[in-house]
């Protein structure tokens, strides 16, 4: 015999206990609200209860895994703003709230006596039958004689025996029924309670929105770093290795002192250089002053590989866009760097009305396997949110062509 | 280099900055006559100090972009006499070259910021600006010399290091002094850089320096 019928019966015993608690409070919160109504304090009372179905919603989405392993998602949406007041509002205006009170009235009216009717027909009955020969035993033996479920008198052992073993068969017999029922009221539950493709449509839209709302709050991250940086570390470290530079010109030349003076001058001077690319890496100044042609341009200077990048002009474009074309191309030129042996590379960045296209193109041996790389990973997840794409064909022998194409309009 | 004492105007946001910019410059004898903040109070100190050079960062308020070198190329536009040394936190080619082409490239300078801490060659560099003369950083040369690769590839790597020294503005003197070679040895490493390069031969060194970077830009 199966876990299920046992899950099933687990099910109900909880949705016969819960239907109960829901009408006893419902019913006491309705006669608070409708009597305080006439000193208004109930009117909200009894608004607030139209939501009740929300929170009974939730438990009874966690309880239908009992019986139902498909996940059932909240249908509801998330409020834009934090606060109480945005969450009734939001609720409100949502198909699934009302779905949930009518699941709520339901359960509290007719489905939990049906759950309850259900149990006592397939399971307590079949155990009251069960235990007759104890209970005969606990009456005290055969000369008083029980009545098991109040249907028939049995007064011997032999009796009490036969009892059990129908109570047993029942039980058995009635096990998969109580599991079908238990299904079907899960089917239903689901029904009212689950999200409809609209719903689930909406929220998808509403993971797409708080994505790309992430993707640009990490890029207004990283420009307050690199600022913080410029502003902080790197000032000081600058206004340190001057103070350091006279020092040096006030020391004796030759002696310890003046030693020590040009190792930390020194020393200062090259922690400067490593800061200043550090934030080059976070984030490029020339890309907010000049956009995303001259960053490309600056990112080919740097490159260990000749890089061509004539016929590379571009309007200013969305700074998400011109950030994430920038770090492709960076990506693609140190992969033709490290890996492709290439003599030479190309870049070409054209804006066409409506979408962005880089391709980067070098002359190397080919062969390259996108997956191998996290930083393309990386790339495509971060293109992913502008709706961009990413495509490296690298066909043995060469050449690789990685192309960027994100769709994005010009900047005003 | 005859040491004359320079009337300077000082650009930096950086109280911190400033303040030590000052301090060197005192340092070697060089009057600071007015310490700014931002690119609108430059161009005024401009015109009530006329200076002999103004030095100023890149980014500055209150964009804090390239406010910096937006008011040094106006203020080149309007006096292309007015020597102008610009500061900058990082490399950047395209703000050279806009540096480069005003006036006539003459009394022009871009350094990386991080060279102030070399005292000395930086005031050395600023007193070669207010001369009349071209700096521009050697992080700037390093690119510019990466770019152009066809014609350079005839270079021996020699040439290829004289050629970076030469379009940061040294003198054949300097050139010869940090390569520890003798100056005749200097002077026929130009010689055959320029011919190689097909650059006019001679002239004084500024003109040298400008045809170099001129021909490096493409």
């Amino acid at each position: 015999m199966s876990g299920a019928p046992w899950r099933g019966a687990g099910y109900l015993a909880g949705g016969a206990l819960l239907g109960a608690a829901v009408l006893l409070v419902g019913v006491a919160l309705t006669a608070v609200g409708a009597a305080l109504t006439l000193v208004l304090v109930g009117i909200p009372l009894l608004g607030a209860l139209a939501f009740c179905g929300v929170p009974l919603a939730a438990l009874e989405r966690r309880r239908l895994r009992m019986v139902d392993p498909a996940p059932a998602p909240s249908p509801h949406r998330t409020p834009d703003t934090p606060g109480i007041n945005a969450w009734f509002r939001l609720r409100v205006t949502e198909q699934a709230t009302w779905r949930e009170l009518a699941y709520a009235v339901l359960l509290a009216l007719v489905l939990w006596p049906l759950d309850l009717a259900v149990l006592a027909c397939a399971v307590a009955l079949p155990a009251l039958l069960l235990i007759a020969p104890a209970h005969l035993a606990a009456a005290g033996g055969p000369a008083h004689g029980v009545r098991p479920a109040k249907l028939w008198l049995v007064e011997s052992y032999p009796a009490a025996c036969g009892t059990a073993l129908l109570g047993l068969v029942a039980l058995l017999a009635l096990a998969y029924p109580l599991g079908a029922y238990a299904a079907a009221r899960a089917a239903f539950a689901r029904l009212l309670l689950a999200p409809r493709d609209t719903e689930l449509a909406a929220s998808l839209a509403e993971v797409t929105r708080s994505r790309a709302r992430l993707v640009d709050a990490f890029e207004a991250e990283r420009r307050r770093i690199e600022r913080d940086l410029h502003d902080g570390a790197q000032q000081r470290l600058v206004a340190l290795t001057m103070g350091l530079g006279l020092a040096r010109l006030d020391a004796e030349p030759g002696t310890p002192l003046a030693e020590r003076l040009a190792t930390a001058h020194d020393e200062a001077g090259r922690v400067l250089t490593e800061l200043r690319e550090l934030i080059r890496g976070i984030h490029p100044q020339v890309l907010t002053d000049y956009g995303l042609a001259t960053a490309i341009e600056d990112a080919a200077d740097r490159s260990p590989v000749p890089v061509d990048t004539a016929g590379t002009e571009l309007p200013r474009l969305p700074e998400a866009v011109e950030s994430a074309g920038y770090f492709a191309v960076r990506e693609a030129l140190a992969n033709v760097g490290k890996h492709s042996g290439a003599d030479s590379a190309r870049v070409t960045a054209v804006h066409t009305g409506e979408v962005l296209r880089i391709d980067v193109r070098d002359d190397g041996r080919g062969g390259a396997d996108p997956a191998h790389g996290t930083g393309l990973t990386g790339l495509a997840d971060r293109l992913a949110v502008l709706d961009g794409t990413l495509t490296v064909t690298s066909p043995p022998g060469g050449p690789t062509v990685l192309s960027v194409e994100i769709p994005c309009r010009a900047e005003a | 280099m005859p040491s004359r004492s320079l009337r300077v105007v000082l650009a930096e946001d950086s109280v911190l900055l400033r303040e030590g910019l000052i301090g060197v410059l005192g340092r070697f004898g060089h009057e600071t006559v007015a310490a700014v903040g931002d690119a609108e109070a430059l161009r005024d100190a401009v015109s009530a100090y006329d200076p002999d050079i103004v030095v100023t960062d890149v980014r500055m308020p209150p964009g804090f972009q390239d406010e910096g070198l937006r008011a040094a190329v106006a203020l080149r536009t309007e006096r292309p006499a007015l020597p102008v040394l610009v500061l900058s936190q990082y490399v950047q080619r395209t703000y050279a070259a806009e540096l480069l082409d005003t006036g006539d490239g003459t009394g022009v300078g871009y350094l990386l910021k991080d060279r102030v801490g070399q005292v000395e060659q930086f005031v050395e560099g600023l007193t070669r600006v207010a001369d009349g003369g071209t700096v521009v950083d050697p992080e700037v040369v390093r690119q510019l010399l990466r770019r152009r690769r066809d014609p350079l590839a005839q270079l021996t790597p020699r040439e290829r290091e004289v050629l970076g020294l030469v379009a940061e503005g040294k003198s054949n003197a300097a050139i010869a002094a940090g390569l520890v070679v003798s100056e005749a040895a200097v002077g026929k490493h130009i010689g055959n850089i320029l011919a190689k390069l097909d650059l006019p031969q001679g002239d004084g060194t500024h003109r040298r320096v400008l045809a170099v970077l001129a021909y490096l830009r493409g």
